[in-house]
């Protein structure tokens, strides 16, 4: 333990810790930027280059940045000297200067720490001015709108691009004050190794890495009366949207969910959990032909679009092991372009699909070749679920005062299977109750694997699944993902299934969720509420979901059939790994 | 294969003595003599030589940098009986006959020599000599690219005493003892340096030498690496020793072709002879030394991007702790030193701890290169004893100022340092003299101004400098050093007022509190020294809108006056043809079009333009 004061208040705190830790135990909240914290996933980015958390430390020539400077025994700190408070005013200051000033109209409007800092620092007059960075806006990709001209070198970013995904795209480029975070040779994201995962857009503080919108789009959409405007809800986005309303979170919001879709003026609001209760019937229908086969395990998942271009690019030589089931928001547009536009004798270039999700990559996920046909995509827009929230909003829809109201038939009955998809092991579960009942032939009470659930980058378990000892990991982070894949390609291990999700905890904390900043609390909360909404469901297994039932019964004849495999299976692509 | 420190002494034995033949001629074939000119020297003195058949009588040497800037291309003369030398200056191929002809160190008519006060390393007696040479001891006397030259001049002698007579611990206590600090700018106690990676416990560990040279116009380091790149793997060999280290890093940048030439011809060599690598000199102790190439980013200079850059990142400083005796290379162990400070350790390793601290000051023990440039009279490279006064280098070594001009300023410390005024030149120069006037030692650079430097424009320079420069990581760095240099513009410009100044001088010292790496912490050293030694000149760009010196040029108008005899010469050398008149009329200068060039002005004869 050291000992150290802070502002003449003794501290006692754990070695390892900083000066910024030790001054939290005494709540002094010293001002940061730069630094970045989720204690879930043992992550601190704090690469000191924004020099906002400078404090006086005794018999030290320079100020000190709280956030890396370890805590030292019998140190004497001061945070608020008035060298230490004009430091940091001044710091401020610059970066700000080279910011741009249009706070009204930028997408981080409410919602920016830079924005914050100048309000809790009271700074109302810029003293440094001068020639301010000029970048192009990179906007030509699906899922992310890079803004330089907005950068403040803070490099979240990077830490989440690199150190947890390991996808290596962003890195420092250019020197001096034209020093900015971008991909090699400053390329658009479209043409680098991107997964799309958005965890950079997580990361950044400011306006600077924000997501591609389609709330427009939407409004056309919803204002056109020669479309059907049908929307699909991801099982993650109902444990998140009430935060952008004030809720509490890890509040459960599917109902209310529903009827403000509804009050958009969407014609039939469907559920992505009865897709996911889909994919569940064909990937386990692959799962247990490869096990019963022994060939080609283990099976990977195959439902996160971030973890599809993870692979694609970094691991083509294993592109054979992924299940070739399509993900479940491109299962619901295959049926409801299909199956769907049938049953109510619409053409499919005049019905609409709006998929809400927590994740930009499935922005990117919608627009690829493989997932449309005949020139009409199977999905049609993206939005997040922090859009969706936008455009609540604007509509002045009273979220947390709605009714609640159950989604439509036939794509909105989903069981508490398909719920889980929301969560790290999620997918695992469910294809495991599945699977579990298929071999046995019995309908299974116990039905709760716990160990497969949580927020931990790596879990490994060993479930008895009819007599067979399943061997099966989950990770979630692309970075967790590597190392298994590593793990395969060593020939160490013997795994039978692994799910993987590109996002830390998995679609709960996916690119377009509402921002928790460095409250990793609210990613355990909404993960307890996907696991409450899954308990609370009538039924809890794939299988037994009647509206899939009927699907098999009417359309699709059963799983793996010539049929589902033409509508609900894919291929992959190896791509550059540079 | 040298396998016994007795096989390395009979070797160093038998090398006795340069060569039978009477006349040695050492011809200084660094890049700058190369550059100069000196290889057709050297095959002029060779097919002389060949010519007159004298292959016998003469032994020419092609020889690292003598330090001779001011005189290349130049050579040395040595007589090998009498021990007698003459070092002649700015030689021309023709000059190889009459030289040959000599055949002794004696002036020869038309041919340049160098004072004794400037080159004269063995001259030990000379009452008026500056110059101590220890880490340029060889340098300029042998050839570089020969190990046995190395051997025969004590080379590789303090290896042998430490890997069959010292333990690691004494090799430290030694370096600690002989008080000597970093060469490369901070000045930090070498010896504390390396005991604090000796007290890791890791397998791993490396030794890097920091070879990323970058401050403007400094040459110090890569005098050494082309004249006597063995001392430098001979102290890395030590040092690995001393701290447990079996790999040796030298991180070079890449524009240092010639450096890079004679260091892997002496990391062959040495491994060759078993002076390098595998149970070195048969004591069981192995030593690998590569090379690394740097880009040449300034701010690889500072240890931890430099680390970084080695292993292939982004060269860009972190935060220390942890510090690289710590977690440095691959997380392990390492410790970077600059090479002057290697070249340093085997001549305290042979001579021992208390001869090192005779020389220089009590604080700063030992001697200083310095790259002397700038509007000296002699430029060059120079090594004198910690302790010496500006005045003497600058005067001295240097001649004073050229053209008969004023001395006004001498910068030292490269980019980050300060700048000095006339009233410091007594000034005895080490680490804590030059601190404490505002200024730093930096690696060596030595930048003298005259009465036509305009010392706003000056700071302007070193901050454009550490601009560029920065790697932009820190806010006060990338934006801060930005602002400074926009407001030092707008002085130079005319566009300022007091607020400015104050403003300049605030950021200034906030910058230099908060930034992240050296670079930052130094860089508004030029501005904060300018503004405390030649304040006026601020005052006069801000509030009379003028530049004395006349080198800012919106400052600045050029007028006819009526001396004007209508000569045309001004008119005639206008590079804009904004000069306007008939002969033996007065002309006039349009202002419009006149770009303040000053030709006209330095062109008339009659003082007939003012420049105001």
């Amino acid at each position: 333990m050291i000992n150290l004061k802070i502002n003449n208040t003794p501290v006692t705190v754990e070695d390892g810790s900083t000066i910024l830790h030790a001054a939290a135990t005494i709540d002094i909240k010293i001002p940061t930027l730069c630094h970045m914290a989720l204690d879930c996933f043992n992550l601190e980015h704090r690469s000191g280059s924004c020099r906002i958390c400078v404090v006086e430390v005794e018999n030290r020539r320079n100020l000190a940045p709280a956030c890396c400077t370890p805590a030292e025994e019998g140190m004497v700190v001061k945070t608020n000297t008035i060298r230490a408070i004009n430091a940091r005013r001044t710091m401020l200051d610059l970066l700000l200067s080279d910011h741009p000033k249009e706070c009204l109209t930028c997408e981080k409007n409410g919602n920016c720490q830079l924005q914050d800092l100048a309000s809790d620092l009271d700074l109302h007059h810029l003293l440094y001015t001068g020639e301010e960075s000029k970048y192009e806006i990179d906007l030509a990709n699906k899922a992310i709108v890079r803004d330089l001209n907005k950068c403040i070198m803070c490099r979240r970013c990077e830490t989440a691009c690199n150190e947890v995904q390991t996808v290596g795209v962003l890195s420092g480029v250019g020197r001096g004050f034209e020093a900015v975070v971008g991909p090699a040779a400053m390329k658009p994201l479209d043409e680098t190794k991107c997964t799309f995962c958005g965890q950079c857009v997580v990361a950044c503080p400011v306006g600077a890495l924000t997501a591609q919108s389609y709330k427009y789009p939407v409004w056309l959409a919803l204002n056109n009366p020669k479309k059907t405007v049908v929307v699909q809800t991801a099982p993650a986005v109902r444990v998140a949207i009430g935060e952008e309303f004030g809720m509490e979170p890890g509040s459960v919001a599917t109902g209310k969910l529903v009827t403000a879709l509804r009050m958009l003026g969407f014609d039939q609001v469907f559920d992505t959990d009865f897709a996911a209760d889909l994919t569940i019937m064909e990937e386990t229908t692959e799962f247990i032909d490869r096990v019963k086969k022994g060939e080609n395990l283990p099976i990977l998942t195959s439902c996160c679009p971030g973890w599809v271009k993870f692979f694609e690019h970094q691991f083509p030589e294993l592109i054979y092991m992924p299940s070739t089931a399509k993900s479940p928001q491109q299962m619901f547009g295959a049926i409801a372009k299909s199956y769907y536009a049938e049953k109510i004798n619409v053409k499919p270039e005049d019905l609409t699909v709006v998929s809400i999700m927590p994740c930009l990559a499935k922005k990117y996920e919608a627009s690829r070749e493989e997932f449309s046909n005949n020139g009409v995509p199977d999905v049609d827009i993206v939005i997040s679920t922090r859009e969706l929230a936008d455009m609540l909003k604007e509509a002045g829809i009273k979220f947390t005062d709605l009714q609640e109201s159950e989604y439509d038939s036939p794509l909105g009955e989903s069981t508490g299977a398909g719920v889980i998809f929301g969560s790290s092991g999620g997918v695992l579960e469910a294809a495991l109750r599945t699977a579990a009942d298929w071999l046995t032939g019995e309908d299974l009470k116990d039905i709760d694997f716990t160990a497969v659930r949580g927020l931990e980058g790596i879990k490994e378990a060993t479930v008895n699944v009819a007599g067979i000892e399943v061997k099966a990991a989950i990770s979630s982070g692309l970075g967790n993902a590597r190392k298994l894949l590593e793990k395969i390609q060593r020939g160490e291990t013997e795994y039978h299934i692994i799910e993987i999700m590109a996002c830390p905890g998995g679609c709960l904390n996916g690119g377009g969720q509402p921002y928790v900043r460095n409250d990793s609390s609210i990613l355990e909360k909404r993960k307890q509420a996907i696991y409450a909404a899954d308990a609370d469901k009538p039924i809890r297994k794939s299988h037994q979901n009647p509206d899939i039932i009927k699907l098999y019964d009417e359309y699709l004849e059963k799983p793996g059939s010539h049929r589902a495999h033409e509508l609900l299976h894919t291929s992959y692509t190896p791509r550059e790994s540079n | 294969m040298i396998d016994s420190i007795d096989k390395l002494n009979q070797l160093a034995a038998s090398l006795n003595g340069r060569s039978a033949a009477d006349i040695c001629v050492l011809v200084s074939m660094g890049t700058c003599g190369i550059a100069a000119g000196t290889t057709p020297v050297l095959d002029a003195l060779k097919s002389e030589v060949a010519a007159k058949g004298l292959e016998k009588t003469f032994n020419i040497i092609e020889t690292g940098c003598m330090g001779l800037c001011h005189s290349e291309p130049s050579i040395e003369v040595i007589e090998t009986k009498t021990g007698k030398s003459m070092v002649y200056g700015n030689v021309k191929p023709e000059d190889a006959e009459h030289i040959v002809a000599r055949k002794a160190a004696k002036p020869i008519a038309g041919v340049d020599t160098v004072e004794k006060t400037w080159y004269y390393p063995e001259d030990e007696a000379a009452s008026d000599k500056i110059q101590a040479r220890i880490v340029l001891k060889n340098s300029g006397r042998i050839n570089p690219e020969k190990i046995n030259e190395y051997i025969a001049n004590s080379g590789y002698e303090a290896l042998g005493k430490v890997l069959t007579g010292m333990s690691s611990q004494e090799v430290i206590d030694e370096i600690i003892a002989s008080g000597l600090r970093g060469r490369g700018g901070g000045g930090f106690p070498t010896g504390r340096k390396w005991s604090f990676a000796a007290a890791q416990d890791s397998e791993e560990k490396y030794m890097i030498c920091n070879a990323d040279e970058g401050d403007p116009g400094a040459f110090m380091d890569r005098a050494v690496l082309e004249g006597d790149p063995h001392s430098v793997l001979e102290a890395m060999t030590i040092a690995g020793f001393a701290i447990g280290a079996k790999h040796g890093v030298i991180y070079i940048r890449a524009e240092y072709p010639l450096a890079i030439k004679r260091l892997q011809i002496a990391i062959e060599q040495a491994e060759e002879l078993g002076l390098l690598g595998k149970n070195i000199l048969g004591s069981g102790f192995d030593f690998k030394i590569e090379l690394k190439y740097g880009a040449g980013a300034f701010v690889c200079g500072e240890e931890t991007a430099l680390i970084h850059s080695i292993e292939g990142m982004r060269g860009e400083p972190t935060f220390k702790p942890p510090f690289p005796a710590v977690s440095g290379l691959w997380k392990k162990p390492t410790i970077v030193n600059n090479v002057e400070t290697y070249a340093n350790i085997p001549a305290i390793i042979r001579n021992g701890a208390d001869w090192f601290k005779k020389i220089g000051t009590e604080n700063s023990p030992g001697t200083k290169v310095f790259a002397l440039a700038g509007k000296v009279d002699k430029v060059g490279l120079v090594e004198v004893p910690m302790g010496t006064t500006l005045k003497d280098i600058i005067f001295g070594l240097g001649n004073g100022i050229c053209d008969g001009k004023e001395f006004k300023a001498v910068q030292t410390g490269g980019p980050s340092g300060g700048c000095l005024k006339a009233d410091k030149l007594e000034t005895k120069i080490d680490y804590d003299s030059l601190i404490a006037l505002g200024s730093m030692m930096g690696s060596g650079g030595m930048i003298v101004m005259d009465e036509d430097d305009c010392m706003v424009n000056i700071a302007k320079f070193f901050l454009e400098f550490t601009l560029d420069e920065s790697c932009g990581k820190c806010t006060p760095c990338r934006i801060g050093n930005k602002r400074l240099h926009e407001m030092l513009t707008d002085i130079c410009n005319g566009k300022a007022d007091h607020v400015t100044l104050r403003k300049l001088k605030d950021l200034s010292h906030t910058i230099k509190d908060t930034a992240l790496c050296g670079l930052g912490q130094t860089s508004p050293n030029p501005i904060l020294s300018t503004m405390a030694n030649f304040e006026n000149e601020y005052l006069a760009h801000v509030e009379d809108k003028k530049c004395d010196a006349g080198v800012c040029t919106n400052l600045i108008s050029y007028e006819i006056n009526d001396k004007c005899v209508g000569c045309t010469i001004c008119a005639r050398n206008c590079p804009v043809d904004c000069i306007s008149g008939e002969r033996k009329e007065i002309h006039r200068i349009d202002q419009e079009k006149c770009i303040k060039c000053g030709i006209c002005f330095h062109a008339c004869k009659f003082h007939a333009i003012d420049r105001n």
